[in-house]
């Protein structure tokens, strides 16, 4: 069964000037972690602002739960967790103060759920009488997703919990996230850092407000329509020049020590060809591999 | 050698009480250097570039920015940087070009370059059709373009990047960084902090911190071997799990 579904949702800006959300449709299903991948302004939050009932949508249907965003978004808004991409605690409350704020608005205790956020409370405990505001980026995110599970949610939605947020912190997060999902909790949550894609079970590529394509990550790579290589060589601005220039290449984007290429007639024959090409050019330790796309090669595919 | 550093510190160091933000930390950044300047959350990074840009007095230690001392010559350090964050952006309700003549004004551009200027800014960013818009309806890749020409508009020695690209798609993050190398080539250093680690293989050297200490210090690929490492990310995470500050 389906928690989470939209129906053709739009949502548009400045009286239709800014069209924010084009058409969306997809489903999350129970106990799913799904996420929305996707950059800035590319409609994730105004899809969950809706789907908590935040925000109405100019045309389509969407539910949480069976329940009716418009309709029953008081129902709604009892049962779903929302933790924002702006950190929306009370600043000048402490740790405990706000977790009891939250559980008392939802007619619970903090120690009636305790066993839900017991894992991250531990980590918050010994702050627990610091005002939130003096919080750490790190220790602010523990406390908002404890805030947004203190009343036992059916849908958890995270709006890109891992924004500005260092390496360590963000795997210890999506840690946390599969822990929440073995309890049963439906997760939807937001990023626009393409390598936490592939900890989803399902993604939604979203791009100017619409989906670029909805699968599981490895399906999406398996869609990946070319052969695609990683070239390197000693002077990578040089070799990046040069790649872009090459009338064989289709396409060349830099992804850490390697650039991605996709040539125009994806056979052995043109990686052959490039290397000479190459060593003509007098580049110095040359690599060419073949490799599997990343989702973020395929986020760019889709774009263009 | 001394004349070709643009940037050097020697044991600078910040104190908020008995808590030490910034611990001693000692390096060299040259003209034209692409230098990414990496740590986890609370690190220190950025109590370490306010000081770096003469917005914040050292505890102890010290540093020239530019030939110019940290303590004394912050008025002279300002003028000859650029600076630019993920969000100190524009005015969004000035346009394009307003913003371009406001920044290029207040580095100190004659009216001429200032014309010139922001006709050859438009020009290369293909800007033509939005000069006369207000930046709020940029889309962000754009204003993150267009701050970043904005900040290097009066060719500064160093310009300190703070994670310029974070929220950005991944086409526009690697434009973004062709906009890096064009400014590096004409001698600019750039100073940058990300969180994504692909981008710290594009700086030629990069810096990690860990409490408030530089922990790390090289090349992209020493580092790797250094740490015995396949990709940044494993450098970082084997000297940022570490932290002890990650938590406070």
């Amino acid at each position: 069964m389906a928690d989470v579904v939209l129906n053709n949702i739009v949502k548009t800006y400045n009286k239709g000037e800014v069209k924010a959300v084009n058409d969306v449709s997809f489903e999350v299903s129970k106990g799913e972690l799904f996420g929305l991948i996707g950059a800035d302004g590319a409609g994730k939050t105004s899809i969950f602002r809706i789907l908590t009932t935040l925000l109405l949508p100019n045309s389509g249907t969407a539910s949480v739960n069976g329940f009716d965003v418009v309709k029953d978004y008081k129902t709604i808004r009892k049962n779903v967790g929302y933790m924002p991409g702006k950190f929306s605690l009370y600043q000048d409350l402490s740790v405990e103060e706000n977790l009891n704020f939250f559980a008392t608005v939802f007619n619970t205790t903090v120690a009636e759920n305790y066993d839900l956020v017991k894992d991250i409370y531990v980590q918050l405990e010994p702050f627990k009488t610091r005002r939130a505001g003096k919080l750490s980026g790190g220790m602010k995110q523990k406390l908002a997703l404890c805030g947004a599970l203190i009343h036992r949610p059916t849908v958890l939605f995270l709006d890109e919990p891992t924004t500005g947020v260092d390496v360590v912190s963000r795997k210890e997060f999506w840690e946390m996230l599969k822990g929440l999902k073995q309890q049963g909790i439906t997760i939807l949550v937001s990023t626009p850092y393409m390598d936490e894609a592939t900890l989803c079970e399902r993604i939604a590529l979203i791009q100017n407000g619409s989906m670029m394509t909805i699968d599981t990550p490895d399906n999406i790579i398996k869609q990946f329509p070319d052969k695609l290589f990683a070239v390197k060589a000693d002077n990578m601005s040089r070799l990046q020049n040069v790649l872009r220039n090459d009338p064989q290449i289709k396409s060349c984007f830099s992804f850490g020590d390697f650039h991605h290429i996709i040539f125009k007639n994806g056979n052995e024959h043109s990686q052959n060809e490039l290397i000479q090409t190459l060593q003509e050019a007098n580049f110095q330790n040359i690599e060419i591999k073949h490799i599997t796309p990343s989702i973020e090669d395929c986020f760019i595919k889709l774009m263009n | 050698m001394t004349s070709e550093v643009v940037i050097k510190t020697d044991k600078l160091t910040k104190r908020f009480g008995d808590f030490i933000a910034t611990n001693e930390i000692t390096f060299e950044v040259y003209p034209g250097e692409i230098f990414g300047f990496l740590g986890a959350n609370g690190a220190g990074k950025t109590t370490a570039m306010k000081m770096l840009c003469g917005l914040s007095t050292p505890s102890s230690g010290n540093a020239t920015i530019a030939g110019f001392d940290i303590y004394k010559q912050t008025e002279e350090i300002k003028k000859h940087i650029g600076y630019m964050s993920q969000k100190f952006s524009l005015y969004e309700d000035l346009t394009v070009i307003e913003n371009i003549k406001f920044f290029g004004g207040i580095y100190g551009l004659s009216d001429k370059q200032l014309k010139e200027k922001s006709n050859e800014l438009i020009e290369t960013l293909g800007l033509q059709r939005e000069a006369k818009k207000l930046v709020a309806s940029l889309p962000l890749g754009w204003k993150q373009k267009l701050a970043f020409s904005v900040a290097v508009i009066h060719e500064p020695k160093i310009v300190f990047l703070d994670e310029p690209t974070g929220g950005v798609d991944p086409i526009t993050r690697r434009q973004f960084w062709d906009l890096i190398y064009q400014a590096a080539d004409r001698g600019i250093t750039i100073f940058v902090t990300t969180h994504y680690m692909d981008e710290a293989e594009y700086c030629n050297r990069i810096s990690i911190m860990v409490d408030g200490i530089i922990e790390a210090l090289d090349t992209p690929d020493n580092l790797k071997k250094q740490f015995s490492a396949t990709s940044m990310d494993e450098v970082f995470y084997e000297l940022a799990r570490g932290a002890k500050r990650k938590s406070d």
